[in-house]
């Protein structure tokens, strides 16, 4: 029964969308006010229909129904209760039912709180937004049915892959989505602005909580994800340039884009088409990535779903929705009048070349990441690997940190780089003093020398916006631009240590041998069996001790998972401020010895911390431009009211 | 996020392609790229070179080959048993007095173009170098007419 209220709930929230659109895109048309009211309870509604709906597949998870199909073929009764829970998610029909979900809540939201823009405009907002949601409404019901019962039902259920079995996946797939959809919500407003022709800073005012929003939990998204991918996957590797791993870089890069152009037309009115084709840009590759990971065209883990009638379901949303988008920009984007001019050195240039930087760096990996696709498809395979995306990437990410230490200290409109020289000497001295340093100090690589040298500079230069202020007076968002900025700093420098630095011992040791992996004195305890619910293994017990400090016991495990039957090692590291030291399990040799790897790696945690920092910094941009918006309304409103009682 | 590579070999249903590619590499090579989970791995898949110069030699080289059982991984950065073989075939080849080129080349004799990440300019890859050129020109001469723009 549960099963069935759910798929109605889910049918009902689509026919709501329909009407959304429909009464929506007629109302924009025909100026009906009597349809025009339809629309906003139509995408509250609609938005409680679906969190019931994906609230109703949780509890068919918790409970173990495996007369659902969805649930027999992911999980387990003898599965722990959080896994369960996130099991509900974890798989490909659960994961499009929280993808809309996110939307159609979004969408409630929007329709809620949302009245700045002119009424026009918020209709044909909402109508794109329930365009874009009927697609998908359409993919799972017709395609990927959560709901599907099986007949008869398995006395038990085939279990969730091992590896997703993580908290990882609690909260990984959920933070994309967040971010993906919030792409969803700005591209929106984009739509609903180019249909009347309203690209103001109201329209941009509005939109940006949303694009800062959705860039927030991209990053922190792909944060996790690296993370995840560091501690689980075996061997360490932070980020291996993989098309499902671009997929999600790729949408945050053009977020990172739009969000920078969004703020130039909140402040000055300029850079007007630039940011509309920014958001239709950055929903694009947010399809661009679900494709990639949905539709099965990469062999990989993402790719739960083998099956070619859902990839080309995805291709055809894909097209209608981009090229959709596309029409709509060439044939709106003339009639969207040029914004406010600016020169060559001021804010605004700075934040263009950022933008130009972002989307060059974007082409790089959008089109290392379908080469080989293509080439494929012509019959020849061609490898686009690190070797590739590093350097190339590094050709237009340099320059732009460059542009990202001096560029918040211009003026708007028209400045002179010799009104900042004294901030331009400090980064100058930095990243001479850094280069000398990292160049006669180590024996780094060309990148990761010219990486820490940046990361100095921008580090330094990132609180320079907030040098000779009251800092209790700095707005908000000015703390969130410092400390996003810092973040990238910090996460560079992280990126740059651990690939010039990491330390690595492969060894066959006996229980009682002492190995030394760089600062590391590992000594070899024992290896003894262990098991947990759903599965048993090895484990290995080691004393670590940095530079002859204190012992830290570090256990990695060697793992026999039974439901779905499968071996993963799981590592286990020992993490310092400076860095981690990183602990694998092998095989057994010939002669009893126990196959171990080490691997120190210094700063890799900075990474990971820069990411937060970054993602921080969104949230207090955030909470600050939400603040002062709330507060200009308020005031307009007490105005307004004023003003009545003048007129009366 | 992807290093899922790893589960790939474990989750043989999921891995057409990348068995397509084991039962490839196992007709040309046979021995040494057979080896099954169930064996032993080779001395050097787990062991580094003891002249520590050869042995970062390797570990260099090994970082731009590819795990051809994985998906997007180097034999540096994969547990796979054929990710293990490689990096032995790679450490007894330097040992025996191969320079990184000449591994690189006999691997890529073996299995083709795919299993190397060094970006080479070639037929089949010269868009990719292309590509970013066109960028770089595109943003100069976008620039050029706005500065034009603006002084007339």
């Amino acid at each position: 029964m549960i099963a069935e209220i759910g798929l109605a709930a889910l049918w009902l929230a689509a026919a709501l969308a329909g009407l959304q659109l429909v009464a929506g895109a007629l109302a924009v048309k025909r100026d009906n006010g009597a349809l025009a009211s339809l629309v906003r309870p139509a995408a509250i509604v609609q938005g409680l229909l679906c969190a019931l709906s994906f609230g109703l597949l949780i509890l068919l998870f918790v409970r173990t129904d495996l007369s659902v199909a969805l649930v027999a073929s992911n999980s387990h009764s003898e599965k722990p209760l959080i896994f369960k829970f996130s099991g509900a998610w974890g798989n490909h029909e659960g994961s499009m039912l929280l993808w809309i979900t996110v939307m159609a809540v979004a969408g409630a939201l929007i329709a809620l709180v949302e009245r700045r823009l002119p009424e026009r405009t918020m209709l044909a907002t909402l109508a794109a937004q329930a365009f874009v949601g009927i697609g998908f409404y359409a993919y799972i019901l017709l395609a990927s049915n959560p709901f599907e019962r099986l007949n008869p039902a398995p006395a038990q259920g085939a279990g969730l892959n091992p590896q997703l079995q993580d908290i990882g996946l609690a909260y990984h797939p959920t933070t994309f989505y967040v971010g993906y959809v919030g792409l969803s919500v700005a591209f929106s407003f984009v739509v609903g602005a180019l249909v009347t022709r309203q690209v103001t800073p109201d329209f941009a005012r509005a939109m940006r909580p949303w694009a800062l929003g959705a860039w927030m939990f991209l990053t922190l998204g792909i944060t996790a994800g690296s993370y995840w991918a560091a501690y689980i996957l075996g061997w360490g590797g932070w980020w291996f340039w993989d098309p499902v791993e671009n997929g999600g870089l790729m949408p945050w890069l053009a977020a990172t884009a739009l969000l920078h152009s969004v703020s130039v037309l909140a402040a000055r009115d300029a850079l007007r088409t630039w940011t509309v084709m920014l958001g239709v840009l950055a929903f694009s590759m947010s399809m661009l990535g679900t494709f990639l990971v949905r539709s099965g065209i990469l062999t990989s883990v993402h790719a739960f779903a083998v099956d070619p009638t859902r990839g080309s379901f995805i291709l055809a949303l894909l097209a209608i929705y981009i090229g959709g988008a596309l029409a709509l920009f060439v044939t709106r984007s003339s009639t969207v009048a040029e914004g406010e001019r600016f020169t060559a050195i001021s804010r605004e240039s700075a934040l263009a070349i950022n933008n130009v930087a972002l989307c060059a760096i974007l082409a790089v990996v959008l089109f290392g990441t379908l080469y080989p696709l293509l080439t494929e498809a012509l019959g020849f395979q061609v490898s686009v690997g690190p070797p590739y995306f590093n350097p190339v990437s590094a050709i237009f990410f340099l320059p732009m940190l460059l542009v990202l230490t001096v560029g918040p200290l211009l003026r708007w409109r028209r400045d002179s780089l010799t009104r900042i020289r004294t901030p331009i000497l400090i980064v100058a001295t930095t990243i001479l003093v850094a280069l000398a340093v990292a160049i006669f100090a180590t024996d780094a690589g060309v990148l990761p020398v010219l990486g820490m040298a940046m990361a100095a500079a921008v580090a330094v230069a990132s609180f320079m916006p907030l040098w000779g202020r009251s800092l209790r007076r700095v707005p908000l968002a000015v703390w969130g631009m410092a400390i996003s900025h810092f973040g990238i700093a910090v996460g560079l420098f992280g990126m740059a240590a651990d690939s010039a630095f990491e330390q690595e011992r492969l060894v066959a040791a006996e229980v009682g041998d002492v190995i030394q992996d760089g600062p590391w004195t590992v000594r070899v305890v024992g290896v003894a069996p262990v098991a947990g619910s759903n599965w048993t293994g090895l484990e290995a017990t080691l004393e670590a001790q940095y530079k002859g400090g204190g012992v830290s016991v570090v256990s990695p495990q060697k793992r026999s998972f039974w439901t779905p039957a499968q071996e993963t090692s799981t590592s286990a590291m020992v993490t310092r401020w400076n860095g981690q030291l990183y602990t694998v399990l092998g095989g057994e040799t010939d002669d009893g010895r126990w196959q171990l790897r080490l691997s120190w790696k210094p700063f890799v945690t900075w990474i990971w911390y820069g990411g937060i920092l970054i993602a921080f910094g969104g949230l207090l941009a955030l909470i600050g431009r939400v603040r002062s918006d709330l507060r200009r309304r308020a005031a307009r409103e007490k105005g307004g009211a004023r003003r009545a009682e003048v007129m009366a | 996020m992807s290093g899922f590579a790893s589960i790939v070999r474990r989750f043989p249903a999921l891995a057409g392609f990348a068995m397509l590619w084991a039962a490839l590499a196992l007709c040309v090579v046979g021995a040494p790229a057979a080896a099954q989970d169930s064996l032993p791995p080779a001395p050097y898949a787990y062991r580094q070179l003891d002249d520590p110069e050869l042995e970062a030699q390797a570990k260099a080289l090994m970082a731009t080959l590819r795990c051809l059982k994985c998906q997007s991984q180097s034999i540096d950065d994969s547990d796979a048993p054929m990710a293990g073989d490689m990096r032995h075939q790679v450490r007894t080849r330097l040992l025996a007095g191969d320079t990184p080129e000449e591994v690189r080349a006999w691997l890529v004799e073996r299995y083709g173009d795919y299993v190397s990440y060094k970006p080479e300019v070639k037929s089949t890859t010269w868009p990719l170098f292309v590509m970013p050129l066109l960028i770089v020109l595109l943003a100069l001469v976008i620039l050029r007419g706005r500065l034009k723009a603006r002084k007339a």
